[in-house]
C-alpha cells in the first residue's frame, strides 16, 4: 500500500476516534443533550468498507453511525452541529446522533430497519440502471430482527445490488451475541442463497480488500452479499454504560488489537502528529462554530413534514 | 355498460398511473395474474404491464420497508395489503420509517409511497380480517390517510395518492369494492371541495337550511346516506353530509362552517367508539365552534369489542342504518 494511501486512511480513522472521544467529553461536561453511541474501536470497519464504495453509491447506517458518516462525508462541522442540536447540523438538530442524512447517506434509530429500507433502495438503483449499489451497515444485534430476514429474502429473490456490512462487535448493548444468535451468521446467508464472507482482522487494509471484493461482486453480479466484519467497541454502548457485563481483561485483549494503533505504528511519527493535529483542529473549529450557531427557528419546526 | 364500482375505479386509476409513469410499481401478495389480488383489484394489470407488478412473500413489514427504500430513491411504489388488518405488521415501517424521513432529515427527502389497505367489516371475515385499523395511524404526523367513498372519483384519488410526495395510506372499504361509484344522486346534491383530496358534500335540503351536519368517511357513507334519506322522507330532517377523503391530516374548516349553519353535529365511523376519528372531530368542533352548537354532538361508532364472525353478532357490534337514525333522533330532540 502506497504511503499516501496509508496516511489518508489513518487520517480518516483518527478523525473518527478523536471525534468520538471529544463527543464523550462534551457529554460528561453536560454540554450535550440526550445520548449517543460512539464507535471507538470500530474505525477500521467504517473506513474500510466506505473506501471500497463509489461516491455515487448509497449508504444506510444505524444508531452507531458517526464513523460511517465521517468516512462518507468528512463533514465534521455538520455532524458536530447536529449532535449539538444546532440549525447548522445536517438535520438542523431534529435528528441528532441517531438520525443523520447526507447525500446518499441515511441513518435511523430502529435496529435492523435500515437494512430493509436499504434493500428497497438497491432495487430502485437497479430499476433505474444507475450502476450504483447500496451498502447497509448493520450490527450483530440486528440479526435478531425479522424485518432484516424478510428483506434479505427479497434481496436474494429479486437480485438486489446490496452489501450488508455486518459489524459484529460481539455485543448488542449488554448482551453477548452468543446469548442472542442461534446457529451462525454465514449459514443464515447460505440459507437465503446470499454470498458471504467473514473478515477477522484489525488491519484496515485487509478490510478494504475484502470490502472491495464484496463490492465488486455486488456490482458485477447485481446480487446481495453479506460481509461479516469482526470488531469490538472499546467504549460503552452509549454514554451511560459502565460496561459491567464484560471484564476489563477481555477489553484489554481487544485493545491489543486496536486497528488505529496498528496503523499508527506503521507510520512516520512526524506525519502522524501532523495528521492528528489537523484532525483535532477541525474538531475544535466545528465545536466552536456549533457553539455560536443558533438552534432552528421555532417558526420552521413544521417545515418538511408535508412535501408538496 | 358495466357499472363502475369503486373497485373498478381504483383499478382504472392504477392502470392509468402504470401507463403514464414508468416509476410506478405495484407490490403485494398474490396481486399478479391469474390471481389478481385477494379482492381481484389488480387482475389483468400484470399481463398488461409486464415487470411492473411484483408478487411478494408474505412479509408485510418487509414489503413496506423495501418499498419505502424504493420511494426514497426515485420510484413510486404502491403496496397492496391483502387485508388492512395486516398493516399492524408494518406499523414500525410506516410510523418510524416512512413517516419520519422527510421531517427528521429537515425536508431533504421525499417518500412517495402508497399503501392500499382494504378495511372494514360486514363480510363475515371475523376479528382479524374486518377491522378499521386506520385509527392506529391517524395520529402519525407525516402520514396522510385517504379514504374514497362511492361519492368520490376513486381513480383520481388513487392517482393523487401516487403523485403525492408524502407517504399515503389508502383506506379501501372492502364493502365499497362492489358499490357503484356515482357522483350524482336522486336524493342529494353533491359537491366536491379541496382537490386533490376532495371532501364530498351531500345535501338533501335542496337550497333550504339543513338541520344537521353529519360527518363520516369511507365505507360508512352509504349507510349514513341511507339513514339520512329515510329520515328526510319520514321525519323531514334535512342534512348536510360531509365525507372528507383526506381523513388525516384533517382540515376542519369545512365541518366548522357547516356546523355553524346547522348547529347540530353527528360524526359516524365504523371503528370502535373509544379514541377514534369521530372523537377527534367532535373535540375540534366543540373547541372552535362550540358556541354555535344547539345540541350536544353525537357519535355513531362500533362498539368497543373485537369484531365477531357470525352475521347477527357482527351486526350488533357495527353501527348500521338504525344506529344513525337513533343518533339523528337524539340530536334533534335536544
Ligand atoms: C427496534 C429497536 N429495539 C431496540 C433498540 C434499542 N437498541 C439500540 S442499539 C441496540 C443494540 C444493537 O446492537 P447491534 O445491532 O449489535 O449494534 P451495536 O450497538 O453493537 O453497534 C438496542 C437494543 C432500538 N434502537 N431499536
Ligand atoms: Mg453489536
Amino acid at each position: 500500500m502506497a504511503t499516501c494511501a496509508k496516511l489518508d486512511i489513518y487520517e480518516q480513522m483518527y478523525l473518527i476516534r478523536a471525534f468520538e472521544e471529544r463527543i464523550a467529553e462534551l457529554f460528561t461536561r453536560g454540554e450535550l443533550f440526550g445520548t449517543t453511541h460512539p464507535c471507538i474501536g470500530q474505525e477500521a470497519t467504517a473506513v474500510g468498507v466506505v473506501t471500497a464504495l463509489e461516491p455515487t453509491d448509497v449508504v444506510t447506517s444505524t444508531h452507531r453511525g458517526h464513523g460511517h458518516f465521517l468516512a462518507w462525508t468528512g463533514d465534521v462541522k455538520g455532524l458536530m452541529a447536529e449532535i449539538m442540536g444546532r440549525a447548522t447540523g445536517v438535520c438542523a438538530g431534529r435528528g441528532g446522533s441517531q438520525h443523520l442524512y447526507a447525500e446518499n447517506f441515511y441513518t435511523n434509530g430502529i435496529t435492523g430497519g435500515m437494512g430493509a429500507v436499504g434493500t428497497g433502495m438497491a432495487l430502485a438503483e437497479k430499476q433505474q440502471e444507475s450502476g450504483n449499489i447500496v451498502c447497509s451497515f448493520i450490527g450483530d444485534g440486528a440479526l435478531a430482527q425479522g424485518i432484516l430476514h424478510e428483506a434479505m429474502n427479497m434481496a436474494s429473490l429479486w437480485n438486489a445490488p446490496i452489501l450488508y456490512a455486518l459489524e459484529n462487535n460481539l455485543y448488542a448493548m449488554s448482551t453477548h451475541v452468543r446469548d442472542t444468535l442461534a446457529g451462525g451468521i454465514v449459514p443464515r446467508a447460505d440459507a437465503l442463497g446470499i454470498e458471504s464472507a467473514t473478515v477477522e482482522s484489525e488491519d484496515v487494509f485487509e478490510i478494504i480488500e475484502a470490502s472491495e471484493k464484496a463490492v465488486e461482486y455486488v456490482r458485477e453480479n447485481c446480487r446481495p452479499y453479506l460481509l461479516e466484519l469482526r470488531t469490538y467497541r472499546f467504549c460503552g454502548h452509549s454514554i451511560n454504560d459502565e460496561r459491567a457485563y464484560r471484564t476489563r481483561e477481555e477489553e484489554d485483549e481487544w485493545r491489543k488489537r486496536d486497528p488505529l494503533a496498528l496503523l499508527a505504528g506503521a507510520l512516520d511519527g512526524a506525519d502522524r502528529r501532523e495528521i492528528e493535529g489537523r484532525c483535532q483542529a477541525r474538531i475544535e473549529r466545528a465545536i466552536a462554530a456549533a457553539r455560536k450557531a443558533p438552534v432552528q427557528d421555532l417558526g420552521d419546526i413544521g417545515k418538511g413534514l408535508w412535501k408538496s | 355498460m358495466e357499472k363502475l364500482t369503486v373497485g373498478r375505479a381504483i383499478a382504472a386509476g392504477l392502470r392509468k398511473k402504470l401507463a403514464d409513469d414508468p416509476t410506478v410499481y405495484l407490490l403485494g401478495e398474490d396481486i399478479c395474474d391469474p390471481y389478481g389480488g385477494a379482492f381481484r383489484i389488480t387482475r389483468g394489470l400484470s399481463s398488461e404491464f409486464p415487470g411492473r407488478l411484483i408478487n411478494v412473500p408474505i412479509s408485510e413489514a418487509g414489503t413496506v420497508a423495501v418499498t419505502t427504500g424504493m420511494a426514497l430513491r426515485g420510484l413510486r411504489p404502491v403496496v397492496e395489503m391483502m387485508f388492512g388488518d395486516f398493516i399492524a405488521l408494518a406499523a414500525d415501517q410506516l410510523i418510524n420509517h416512512a413517516a419520519k424521513f422527510s421531517w427528521m432529515y429537515n425536508g431533504a427527502v421525499s417518500v412517495p409511497l402508497v399503501v392500499r389497505a382494504p378495511m372494514g367489516g360486514r363480510r363475515g371475515y371475523g376479528p382479524t380480517h374486518s377491522q378499521s385499523l386506520e385509527r392506529m395511524l391517524l395520529s402519525t404526523p407525516g402520514l396522510r390517510i385517504v379514504a374514497p367513498t362511492p361519492r368520490h372519483d376513486a381513480a383520481a384519488l388513487i392517482g393523487a395518492a401516487i403523485d403525492d410526495p408524502n407517504p399515503v395510506v389508502f383506506i379501501e372499504g372492502k364493502l365499497l369494492y362492489a358499490a357503484e361509484q356515482a357522483t350524482v344522486s336522486e336524493h342529494y346534491d353533491i359537491a366536491h371541495t379541496h382537490p386533490p383530496y376532495p371532501a364530498a358534500v351531500l345535501n338533501n335540503a335542496a337550497g333550504e337550511q339543513p338541520n344537521v351536519t353529519v360527518v363520516t368517511y369511507g365505507p360508512m357513507l352509504p349507510i349514513v346516506e341511507e339513514a339520512m334519506t329515510a329520515t328526510f322522507n319520514e321525519d323531514e330532517v334535512a342534512c348536510e353530509i360531509l365525507a372528507p377523503s383526506e381523513i388525516a391530516p384533517l382540515d376542519t374548516a369545512l365541518i366548522g362552517e357547516s356546523v355553524a349553519r346547522t348547529g347540530r353535529l353527528i360524526v359516524a365511523e365504523e371503528g370502535p367508539r373509544s379514541w377514534g376519528w369521530a372523537a377527534e372531530v367532535v373535540a375540534r368542533v366543540v373547541e372552535r365552534w362550540g358556541d354555535r352548537l344547539v345540541a350536544r354532538p353525537v357519535r355513531v361508532t362500533g362498539r368497543d369489542l373485537p369484531l365477531p364472525t357470525a352475521r347477527p353478532l357482527e351486526d350488533h357490534v357495527l353501527p348500521g342504518v338504525e344506529t344513525v337514525r337513533g343518533a339523528v333522533e337524539k340530536v334533534m330532540l335536544q
